[in-house]
């Protein structure tokens, strides 16, 4: 290694500048690190920094984001239709994953919100409408894999298909709140992603 | 990908009302190298086919071709059709009907997909001339089971009697689980 060549040179260079070995090197460690796939959403790292501490903090957070999925698909929050969509993400589609997951939302709020004020309206009768948009957000929850949502919906529509008001209304509040728990789980994971998005602009930023 | 002229890039029309499934089947099409079109209803599709409603038979009685697969005297050369079943307005099962009365269009594969599992309503669909049914969410592998029913379009168009020689046992003589009903569970219709 010729890291301490620069002291014995008379002008020594600041530590900006890659050495070639260090940079075949992350290039070699990217390969089977895990997140290599957002090189492809951000420029590569060319940084000086000793690549344990990147190795280290990327690692960390893997850790994050594999105990994080691993306590989604135990507690059956999430089945296996989100690997599906994980799959389904590449180089023509890098966005593809968080894409769906946002649109998601937006209609899931959309529909909970019809559902509360349906069902709040003291005149409520239409069964039938509340059904419709029951089986929009039942149907998207399955597509993107959230299966405790979706087994919720099937109470909820059990309850609508008994005409039963009280029972519509005691599902949705737990709709709502479990809509509300993926909803943060969900950003926990984005948040992880962005950390590393993070880390590696910062080590590209200040060496 | 498509280095024989537009035929071996197979051009798929998806029909969902969601927009979430929509995404979805179009990005499963997409990796499995089909040209897709994903529309939001059963109009739009027949808007998109160029089916009117009522005058496609004296609009298409000139073309002596009348199949549909990769047909350039058409104006759009769709070679299957994956269509929900549940839509506001017009089913997937109606979609379904019109696609199979329409004389340029009949010979059309149409794939139904349905998030819910009713034997009676899978059995009309596949009686009434569906080729498949998926459950959804849709999985790679069922799009998989789309490529038998394409290629039969293919040796349709290119040799009339030949089905029987090229098309693979696959399709129909081993119904996929997924897809075709559970036998217990039918009723007499």
């Amino acid at each position: 290694m010729r890291r301490s060549s620069h002291l014995t040179k008379k002008n020594p260079k600041p530590l900006k500048r890659v050495k070639p070995t260090n940079k075949k090197r992350l290039r070699e460690r990217e390969k089977t690190n895990p997140f290599s796939f957002l090189g492809q959403l951000i420029p590569l790292a060319k940084t000086g920094l000793p690549l344990w501490m990147l190795g280290l903090a990327a690692d960390r957070l893997r850790a994050d984001m594999n105990r994080l999925l691993s306590f989604l698909f135990h507690q059956g929050i999430l089945d296996e239709q989100f690997l599906q969509l994980q799959q389904l993400q590449d180089e023509t589609s890098p966005n593809f994953v968080s894409e769906v997951v946002n649109i998601y939302f937006h209609e899931s709020e959309k529909l909970l919100r019809n559902l509360r004020s349906l069902l709040m309206d003291r005149e409520f009768s239409d069964y039938n409408k509340m059904g419709i948009h029951l089986n929009q957000f039942m149907g998207s929850s399955s597509s993107i894999g959230a299966k405790r949502i979706r087994n919720v919906c099937l109470a909820f529509r059990a309850a609508s298909d008994q005409n039963n008001r009280a029972g519509c209304l005691s599902a949705l509040e737990v709709l709502e709140h479990e809509y509300c728990f993926l909803k943060n789980k969900l950003h926990e994971l984005f948040q992880v992603l962005f950390s590393l998005i993070f880390l590696l602009l910062h080590y590209h930023f200040i060496c | 990908m498509g280095n024989m002229a537009t035929q071996t890039q197979f051009h798929v029309l998806a029909v969902d009302d969601s927009l979430i499934d929509r995404k979805l089947i179009e990005r499963l099409l997409k990796t499995s190298s089909y040209q897709v079109t994903a529309v939001d209803s059963g109009s739009k599709a027949l808007e998109f086919l160029g089916l009117n409603g009522e005058s496609e038979d004296e609009e298409r009685n000139s073309s002596v071709e009348s199949v549909s697969a990769a047909d350039e005297d058409h104006q759009v050369g769709v070679n299957l059709i994956i269509t929900d079943y549940c839509m506001p307005g017009m089913t997937g099962y109606d979609l379904l009907r019109k696609i199979k009365q329409s004389s340029s269009f009949k010979d059309i594969p149409v794939v139904i997909m349905s998030s819910e599992n009713i034997p009676s309503r899978i059995n009309r669909c596949l009686e009434d001339g569906a080729e498949e049914f998926f459950l959804k969410p849709v999985k790679l592998s069922d799009v998989n089971k789309l490529r038998p029913h394409l290629m039969k379009g293919i040796t349709t168009k290119n040799e009339m009697q030949s089905n029987s020689n090229k098309r693979k046992g696959s399709e129909e003589i081993q119904p996929p689980d997924r897809t075709r009903p559970r036998y217990n569970e039918l009723e007499v219709v």
